[in-house]
């Protein structure tokens, strides 16, 4: 580092101590460079927070006068991004080896993409040093590690065109033996969006002695593998932090709370239990909590509890109400009062339901399905039968408004005044109205 | 068919919320000051990243869907370190990639709630089917069994407070604290009275600059288990951090005499304040010769199974554990104190069922467990009771 030392403007912030690194290691000249940037940059220690990975890279900033962050391998770009978004006005500074690149790949091309204003130096020397010299994501074809003993066959990481390609505002590659280095690194911390500078350095416990490697073979490997040095991409997108900040602020509507006055009161001697089987996407959980919101109506409490499978609009969609007097704190259904079966999809869910059935109970069935084996009462219900058409989505609600009229199972008024509702109220209420008239078998 | 008739009620004396656990943890963590989440979609912790990517922004806080679990975490943790008042949720596939992370946030003791919404395990388990696996991969789940903090909310009610009461732990403790929910509590929609909305007092997270400390440090380990305040970014002086055994000024070290009091500062500030942390909810009756031991939603069974008993005549007691990391054993003790038989009703293999044949040894120890996706039933429970 050949800057001379008058020129600098503020004091070091470099401790006292003395690198841990090996003799000839690349590291030692690569943290020097980065003292020298921030120091251009008139930055005081305070005012940088240094966040180091795993490995000899990860000791780096017990050597700097700095905040420090060392955390867990290949993380420290994530809890770089923590401070950013808290703290954009410091200095946020990534120090990581080829290995935290390799187990922090997500990490780096999510940085990338975000554009999130920290900077990333990568200390590239080819392999694991501090765990016994094993091959990395970088280590280029055909060389020698204890990991790789008849030679690499793993084609190594273009870190810059990586993060370059997928957003980064700048990435730079260099070796630690540039002498402009320095410039770069300020460049990349000066920059408000992501930077990345992979500089490659000379592993001497491991890489070195077990490829004949140098400073000469840095250069020749990098124009073996066609890759460039110097600054490779730019971007000027907005940086993430306070793109985030611009766009906040916006209000939405998003607490799943409905708040329901009860408007009548109604006396309920026993908890009742109304379940509706169908498909998903076949809005079978909305009729369903038409139903617990007309008994909340009527000064009852009510829960309600959705199966389905993992998929979004396909398989069964089950839910069941309870009704009760007073507060419910056990959720589960040992026996419907009434089940509405609105699809084959249903169907297929609802045989344990139909078994623990009695004859006071009821089964709404959709008259396109068999009629089912239940010691319950079965009304069949024909949906094509309607003078208005109503669709297989809008089975559900139909069928759901024809068995609260017939059983009664909560006041049909408190149930239509929960249908008509918000804004598909009036759509909901001509369903109502085209269920209720359905002829029932 | 029933009639209104004459039933109106003119004046509405009653206005009641049909809404689910998962809601009201995010309203307990917005009252609890939570400014800064992430966390990556997982059924059935995502309506919780949802709401909170939502609301956040527009209250001044940070909202962030991280590209991973590790992501998700790691944010929150410098976040929390640079000022946040941080939460994550997922489910159990998610806790096992936060392992690493939780030991970083439990040794460089950052405040943190990390919400655990379980579902049926192991691996992939049931994503939509409720469970209770992980109430001992929450203490055990990360390297050198140092203690957790892990609240469990039994209803929708409770969620909120609970939440609140997870921030006011973490800042307390500088530790990371669980808050064990499940499908089944996250996700039932449920009447509540708003009136059962109990805040709980979060207090404020005093910060110290390193060198205001006397002597100036980042950390103090003693006296063991007393907890300095949170030094954060951007303040005065630099303030350093790691997750390896450090010294008072955060530089690695593995001399004994220094990385002994450290470790056991970690275990002290937890173990020496237990009556603190220690939250149950008993329903003792005298004569009773059997205690309904429950938490979460097997609390729920409990509850209606103790009041389908009593009113058959039947004498029973009752004990919701609500803080289930560290064990409440005296409130657990006391509540056991006059029965002979204890009763464990839980979603899991039997879990804490082992803790309670510990705690107490000379009691007999019902275990009713299960792990077929269906929940306990009150009258599951009621044919143990005699």
């Amino acid at each position: 580092m050949s800057t001379p030392i008058e020129l600098l403007p503020n004091p070091s912030l470099r401790t006292e101590a003395d690198y841990p690194f090996c003799p000839g290691c690349g590291h030692g000249p690569v943290l020097d460079a980065l003292n020298e940037a921030l120091m251009k940059l008139q930055l005081a220690p305070q005012e940088v927070v240094i966040v180091s990975d795993i490995g000899c890279s990860g000791l780096s900033d017990q050597y700097f006068t700095t905040s420090a962050f060392h955390g867990l391998h290949g993380r420290s770009i994530t809890y770089a991004t923590g401070i950013k978004l808290m703290r954009p006005d410091l200095a946020v500074v990534v120090i990581m080896g080829d290995g935290g690149t390799g187990i922090g790949g997500a990490h780096m091309l999510s940085a990338a993409r975000r554009n999130i204003g920290i900077t990333v130096l990568v200390l590239n020397n080819f392999n694991f040093g501090m765990t016994g010299g094993q091959h990395s994501t970088t280590t280029p074809e055909g060389f020698l590690t204890p990991t790789t003993p008849s030679g690499n066959l793993e084609a190594p990481l273009d870190i810059c065109a990586t993060v370059g390609v997928n957003g980064a505002a700048y990435s730079y590659r260099g070796t630690s033996f540039d002498h402009d280095l320095a410039d770069r690194i300020a460049e990349g911390v000066a920059t408000e969006g992501f930077a990345m500078l992979d500089v490659w350095d000379l592993c001497t416990a491991y890489f070195v002695r077990n490829n004949q490697f140098g400073r000469r073979q840095i250069d020749a490997t990098m124009e073996a593998l066609g890759l460039e040095s110097g600054v490779l991409y730019r971007s000027d997108k907005p940086e993430f932090a306070a793109a985030y900040r611009k766009l906040a602020g916006g209000q939405h509507e998003g607490l799943r709370v409905k708040r329901v006055k009860a408007t009548a009161a109604v006396r309920l001697d026993k908890r009742m239990h109304f379940v509706v089987a169908g498909s998903a996407g076949g809005r079978v959980r909305s009729a369903a909590r038409l139903v617990a919101t007309a008994a909340m109506r009527a000064g009852w409490w009510s829960a309600q509890r959705d199966d389905y499978p993992i998929t979004v609009k396909s398989g069964h969609s089950v839910s069941e109400v309870i009704i009760s007097p007073g507060e419910i704190h056990y959720s589960g259904i040992e026996r419907p009062n009434v089940l509405v079966v609105v699809s084959e999809d249903g169907y297929g869910k609802a045989g344990p339901y139909l078994a623990s059935m009695t004859p006071d109970d009821t089964v709404f069935v959709v008259a396109d399905l068999p009629r089912p084996d239940t010691a319950a009462e079965v009304i069949t219900i024909d949906p094509n039968q309607s003078d208005v058409r109503i669709a297989k989505a809008a089975r559900a609600l139909a069928m759901v408004a024809k068995a609260v009229q017939t059983s009664g199972v909560v006041p049909f008024e408190l149930f239509e005044e929960s249908a008509g509702e918000g804004g598909f109220g009036e759509k909901n209420l001509e369903l109502v109205a085209a269920g209720v008239g359905l002829p029932a078998g | 068919m029933t009639a209104l008739g004459g039933l109106r009620i003119t004046t509405a004396s009653i206005e009641r919320e049909f809404t689910d656990g998962a809601t009201a943890i995010v309203r307990g963590a917005l009252a609890g000051g939570c400014n800064f989440f992430a966390g990556y979609p997982i059924t059935p912790a995502s309506p919780i990243l949802m709401m909170m990517l939502r609301d956040l922004p527009a209250r001044g806080g940070i909202g962030m869907q991280g590209e991973d679990e590790m992501a998700s975490i790691g944010m929150c943790i410098g976040a929390a370190m640079s000022g946040a008042r941080a939460m994550t949720a997922t489910a159990g596939p998610g806790i096992s990639l936060y392992s690493e992370n939780i030991g970083l946030a439990l040794i460089g003791e950052v405040p943190l709630v990390i919400v655990d919404v379980q579902r049926l395990g192991p691996s992939t388990g049931a994503a939509t089917t409720t469970a209770q696996g992980d109430i001992q991969f929450v203490r055990w789940g990360t390297a050198g069994g140092f203690p957790i903090i892990a609240l469990c909310p039994s209803t929708i009610a409770e969620c909120y407070t609970l939440t609140m009461k997870a921030f006011d732990l973490a800042e307390r403790f500088r530790c990371p604290v669980f808050l064990m929910a499940d499908k089944e509590l996250a996700l039932t929609m449920r009447t509540v009275d708003p009136a059962d909305y109990e805040d709980a007092v979060v207090r404020e997270r005093p910060v110290i600059d390193p060198e205001d400390l006397d002597p100036p440090a980042e950390y103090r380990y003693e006296p063991p288990g007393e907890v300095v305040p949170m030094q954060l970014y951007g303040g005065k002086h630099p303030v350093r951090f790691t997750g390896s055994t450090h010294d008072q000024h955060a530089y690695i070290t593995k001399q004994p005499e220094i990385v002994g009091p450290l470790n056991q500062h970690l275990i002290s500030k937890i173990d020496d304040h237990l009556d603190e942390i220690a939250l149950v909810d008993t329903d003792l009756e005298d004569g009773a010769n059997t205690l309904l031991a429950g938490y979460g939603v097997t609390a729920g069974s409990v509850r209606e199974a103790v009041a389908a008993a009593r009113a058959e005549g039947t004498k029973v007691s009752s004990i919701t554990i609500q803080s289930l990391w560290p064990i409440p054993e005296r409130q657990i003790r006391d509540a056991a104190s006059d029965v002979d038989r204890v009763v464990m009703a839980e979603l899991n293999p039997g879990l804490y069922k082992r803790e309670l044949e510990r705690v107490l040894p000379d009691k007999e120890i019902v275990s009713i467990a299960r792990t077929d996706g269906v929940l306990i039933s009150p009258s599951q429970l009621l044919e143990v009771i005699e």
